[in-house]
């Protein structure tokens, strides 16, 4: 038991509220930013489960953080995520760097229940405990789990990773979310996905950063690699006509990605006016671990033009925007759900709609109601 | 209770260790667990001690399953004990073995500090049933 005593610094400590603790132990902070793995992992797991305490501790982690790359990775199940995050892991690692992993897996809708599977694609980097690999399940709601994952970035650059990989299932709003936390977004697109190629045009693809066709030995890669590079530029319309001059097609971002991606836009950020980003397009095989290098260069690009561009600090400043209303969306959900309690819980509001005495509208506006008076009561005051 | 509680959700790790290749009563109680609400995270096969070690602490379990069927059980758990002891994870993760594990050697695990084995012919919901209760309140 963790002494619930009146210090303010009780809450954040270890292990809330059957802890095992004592006051006087180093606290749950200070043991993570020692270094130690448990106190990371426990973090970790005290952002998940929103114990009592999880924001004052994240709020003690804010001033510890700031140093780390946060780079998303998603694409559709099978596009070989997980494996391409193991081989990314390992090469920075042996660039010496130090990387932390949270690999987001659907959960159940019905039980809640999740298989957590990326871990066993992350074989590379076992044994080596500065790749810290955290599997989260979706089973947040209304932004949940983009907060959780925020949080979850939060503790380990605070922890002092250098790189932070995001890896989630890019379907739905929920996981566009998620990986919007990260600087910068790479999309998995595998070969033969024309299909999905068009229904993802609307969504997912709109928020990479870079592309990447994996499993480049496939066929119908550059039958992949072609449809991106048109999409890519028809979309870029206005923006392509002012640098046609080396954006020519097939000129760029076909063929052996490893080089030209990278001549690209050294050429773009020599011009001066690092302008727009064209997502490059970089074919892998991340079971061989080809193309990870030309990978980790677009990356590096792309964090250059974030920097000079000063597209970095906007989205840092739309992220903690983001946030602010992320959180007090799920306030405001919690003070609601109280308020559904006063009414009689969830359950027997939704059988007097079954019943047939009311409707979903009326109980809205009757729930809400005690709160919009208070609120109108409150401008009344201030004015 | 604990599974009441909002947001929490019992984490366990399926773990194979060593070389044992026979997972099908592995994907079994993954598939279980995850029926039964539990996240669970499934290790793979031919896992050696340190990796289970290390998937431990970092995914920061409430549950440790590992499932053995070579034998070599009396090798490999306190490996596994060793390196949870030393990050500091032993005392509050449950550690359940599951698979062929003869009479005799038991008592050894118990003393490891192995919770409960579940040999063949266990039942599901009474392996359920034991996480649920003695899953570490955290």
């Amino acid at each position: 038991m963790s002494d619930e005593h009146a210090d303010g610094n009780a809450a954040p400590e270890d292990r809330l509220p059957d802890g095992g603790e004592t006051a006087h132990e180093p606290s749950l902070v200070d043991r993570l930013l020692a270094g130690e793995h448990r106190a990371l992992a426990r973090t970790i797991s005290t952002i998940e489960n929103r114990q009592p305490g999880y924001r004052e501790l994240v709020s003690d982690l804010y001033d510890h953080t700031g140093t780390a790359d946060v780079i998303g990775v998603t694409g559709s199940p099978g596009a070989g995520k997980s494996t391409l995050v193991d081989k990314l892991a390992e090469t920075y690692r042996e660039r010496g760097e130090t990387v932390g992993i949270i690999a987001i897996d659907p959960s159940s809708p019905f039980t809640g229940g999740a298989v957590l599977g990326d871990r066993i694609r992350m074989a590379s980097t076992i044994g080596d405990m500065d790749v810290f690999v955290r599997s989260m399940s979706a089973r947040g709601t209304l932004g949940g789990l983009s907060t959780a994952t925020t949080d979850a970035v939060t503790a380990m650059d605070a922890f002092g990773k250098d790189k932070i990989i995001i890896e989630t299932v890019g379907a739905g709003q929920n996981e566009i979310d998620i990986v919007r936390t990260a600087d910068t977004v790479a999309v998995l697109v595998p070969p033969g996905s024309g299909d999905s190629v068009q229904t993802l045009k609307a969504g997912i693809l709109e928020i990479a950063d870079v592309f990447v066709v994996n499993k480049a030995d496939r066929d119908g890669a550059d039958r992949t690699v072609q449809e991106l590079m048109e999409m890519i530029e028809l979309g870029d319309g206005p923006r392509f006509g002012a640098s046609a001059g080396h954006h020519g097609p097939g000129a760029t971002h076909n063929g052996d990605a490893e080089n030209e991606t990278q001549g690209d836009h050294e050429e773009t950020d020599g011009a001066g006016t690092p302008a727009s980003w064209q997502p490059p397009i970089v074919e892998t095989i991340a079971t061989d671990g080809d193309g990870i290098d030309a990978l980790l260069d677009a990356f590096a690009d792309h964090r250059q033009y974030l920097t000079e561009s000063g597209e970095l600090a906007a989205r840092s400043h739309r992220r903690h925007a983001e946030e602010i209303r992320t959180l007090l969306r799920e306030d405001v959900h919690e003070l609601l759900e109280t308020e559904l309690e006063r009414h009689g819980g969830v359950d027997g509001l939704a059988e007097a709609v079954q019943r047939g005495e009311t409707d979903p509208y009326t109980i809205a506006s009757d729930v809400l109601a005690p709160v919009e008076d208070c609120l109108a009561e409150l401008d009344a005051t201030v004015e | 209770m604990s599974t009441e509680q909002a947001g929490r959700s019992i984490r366990c790790l399926v773990a194979k260790v060593g070389l044992d290749g026979h997972d099908r009563g592995a994907h079994v109680i993954a598939r279980a667990f995850r029926d039964a609400g539990f996240e669970v995270i499934y290790s793979g096969l031919h896992k050696a001690p340190e990796e289970i070690v290390q998937a431990a602490v970092q995914e920061d379990v409430d549950v440790l399953g590992i499932s053995i069927l070579s034998g070599a059980h009396n090798t490999l758990v306190p490996k596994v004990m060793d390196g949870l002891e030393e990050y500091g994870a032993a005392e509050d993760t449950l550690v359940l073995v599951g698979g062929v594990i003869p009479e005799e050697d038991r008592e050894g695990l118990a003393d490891e500090g192995v919770s409960a084995i579940f040999g063949p012919g266990t039942s599901i919901e009474e392996t359920i049933e034991f996480v649920r209760e003695n899953a570490p309140e955290r």
